[in-house]
């Protein structure tokens, strides 16, 4: 029984990458997961609605109100359940875009080379030469309040990002004798890029992904704060901390404790996985 | 910002005449009045950018973008550099005791804050610093420049220097005063980056011959740190140049927090009011600002190490 129990742990712990890694992108994950959860239970953890007053203006924490309400008298506690919802909306739609628009460019810029890359890569990095934030400012100004705009603002900021990773990868995963083979037995270009290539970026990827969310949720914050996210009443974590802020010398501490410190929980989470996933894949990083 | 710009400053009951006139200035109709196409509104535009025009404001007596943009911009660079400052100090130390202890809990820690520090978001550590050091303690002001009434001669736009240019003590005072919460906020934030940079370009350094070498002489613990920070010294400061941009970011979000009345403050002002060649012009001067300082870090850094060639 107990050697069995031994064996048992060894096949687990053969699953299981040794290093500290694993602790800290598991620690990421269980913050993510957290607002996750808040979000999807959202209805079902409040009863309140977020976007109508439903208390006296500016009460403490309470019992009836988990985290105090705000001056119109919305409950702050579900105005962070709802608000969840929406930055992980923005986050990961914008990080799609990204992703769907700098990956196929990346991969055709690395492995076609010449004045296709050239080309594709001064565009790219002309937009990268501008601080990220500033650029999305720009955009969801011109783009106007709205989930899909802010989305789109905050993609074109991350679009280099995908960009550069792919490229960088393409280029010398192509020069591997794999590809070359591919090559040599008349694969098509898009064949090899799309079938044999891109996978084997994947690894890469992951750790890019969730560093650059990590980022974009800070993006989506400053955005919000900024009030050029999803407009008034829909509770957004940036938008309400901003709103918070006058109430700040009178001793208000609850309208801005609590959006703040679910902006960089989530922010958290997503770089202690990443930084995580990049110590796991690459144990170099970790010895040096 | 969506909806026309043109009948945004106007008004919706502006006759014809007027609203035409107007496209006409900003460059979007050509002078008999029809619309003319993207692609020559961008060249227009970016003509005029190269001889130093960025337009003019579409609000408030149409200064010309530029001016505006000079008005503002020397605050935050004044709030750049102090954020730049304790994110070197704080980032510089914490790389180098984190590369000195590697693989202690201090170095674990200290890369945890690496990590952690970037993650926060930089309004609401700014609000929490408000709330304890200039509400509860009230230690610093809360926000702004400097004290109401006083007044510092323009001459860099710098309050710091131009105070101590012109022997004005109190305005020094003052201003330090209210650079401390901005800054601090800033640099903290910031020195997470430079922390792990710093680790990194020590651990290299500090696995090199002439160290085990300086320490088989027996030389003290603090010498060897010297002569290693002293080499790390360069790769790092490159480094750090080209952080400048999340620099620039992060002095946004700061000022925006604290009424600091720069280019922040300046944006979201402009937002609000729809005025899109003074946010255009700011955007542009950002980007200058930015490809400036790369290329001045790549040319300090050739030279400060003959190895690289371009």
């Amino acid at each position: 029984m107990v050697s069995l129990a031994l064996e048992f742990s060894r096949v687990v712990s053969r699953f299981i990458p040794r290093g500290q890694g694993i602790g800290i992108a598991l620690a990421g994950t269980g913050m993510v997961a957290f607002v996750v959860v808040l979000a999807v239970f959202a209805p079902y953890l409040t009863s309140y609605d977020p976007t109508r007053g439903v208390g006296p203006s500016l009460s403490p924490p309470s019992a009836d109100h988990l985290m105090g309400t705000n001056r119109l008298g919305y409950d702050v506690y579900s105005r962070i359940l709802y608000g969840a919802q929406t930055i992980l909306v923005v986050v990961l739609l914008s990080t799609m875009i990204s992703m769907i628009a700098g990956i196929p460019l990346g991969l055709i810029s690395g492995y076609s080379g010449g004045v296709v890359d050239r080309s594709i890569s001064v565009v790219m990095d002309s937009i990268y030469v501008f601080p990220g934030l500033i650029l999305a400012i720009a955009m969801a100004a011109v783009l106007g309040p709205g989930m899909i705009n802010a989305s789109v603002a905050i993609a074109i900021v991350y679009i280099p990002t995908y960009f550069r990773m792919a490229r960088g990868q393409t280029l010398s995963i192509k020069e591997q004798t794999y590809i070359e083979a591919m090559r040599a037995i008349g694969c098509k270009a898009r064949t090899i890029v799309f079938r044999h290539v891109l996978p084997n970026i994947l690894p890469t990827l992951t750790v890019v992904f969730s560093l650059n969310v990590a980022d974009a949720v800070l993006t989506e914050a400053g955005l919000s704060f900024f009030g050029l996210s999803v407009p008034a009443p829909i509770p957004d974590w940036g938008y309400d901390l901003r709103a918070g802020q006058p109430f700040l010398p009178s001793g208000y501490w609850w309208l801005i404790t609590f959006p703040g410190l679910m902006i960089i929980m989530l922010a958290i989470g997503f770089s202690l996985i990443g930084e995580g996933l990049n110590e796991l894949t690459s144990p170099w990083m970790a010895k040096k | 910002m969506p909806g026309d710009p043109v009948l945004s400053i106007v008004g919706m009951h502006a006759s014809e005449e007027h609203i035409l006139e107007l496209r006409r200035e900003l460059g979007l109709v050509d002078v008999n009045g029809n619309p003319k196409p993207l692609y020559l509104q961008f060249a227009d535009y970016l003509a005029n950018v190269f001889r130093g025009n960025l337009g003019n404001s579409l609000i408030w007596g149409k200064r010309p973008v530029l001016l505006e943009v000079l008005d503002h911009l020397p605050a935050t660079i004044e709030l750049t550099i102090w954020g730049f400052f304790v994110s070197i100090a704080i980032g510089l130390s914490a790389g180098v005791v984190s590369a000195h202890r590697r693989a202690t809990i201090s170095d674990q820690a200290l890369r945890l804050y690496g990590i952690v520090s970037y993650a926060l978001f930089i309004p609401w550590i700014g609000m929490l610093f408000q709330m304890l050091f200039a509400v509860n303690l009230g230690l610093f002001p809360v926000a702004g420049r400097i004290g109401s009434g006083l007044y510092v001669e323009h001459i860099t736009g710098l309050y710091v220097v131009d105070s101590v240019l012109t022997g004005n003590w109190t305005a020094l005072y003052s201003s330090l005063r209210h650079l401390v919460l901005p800054s601090l906020t800033l640099g903290i934030v910031i020195s997470g980056v430079f922390s792990r940079l710093s680790r990194n370009s020590m651990l290299e350094v500090l696995s090199q011959d002439f160290i085990t070498a300086a320490r088989a002489r027996g030389l003290p613990e603090r010498v060897i740190l010297a002569h290693a920070l002293k080499n790390a010294f360069i790769p790092i400061l490159t480094m750090m140049g080209l952080q400048f941009a999340l620099l620039l970011t992060g002095a946004i979000l700061t000022e925006t927090t604290f009424s600091w009345p720069g280019m922040g403050s300046f944006l979201l002002e402009r937002i609000t009011y729809r005025d899109y060649t003074s946010l255009q012009g700011s955007v542009v001067i950002f980007a200058i600002m930015i490809s400036l300082v790369s290329l001045v870090v790549d040319v300090i850094y050739a030279y400060m190490d003959p190895r690289i060639r371009f």
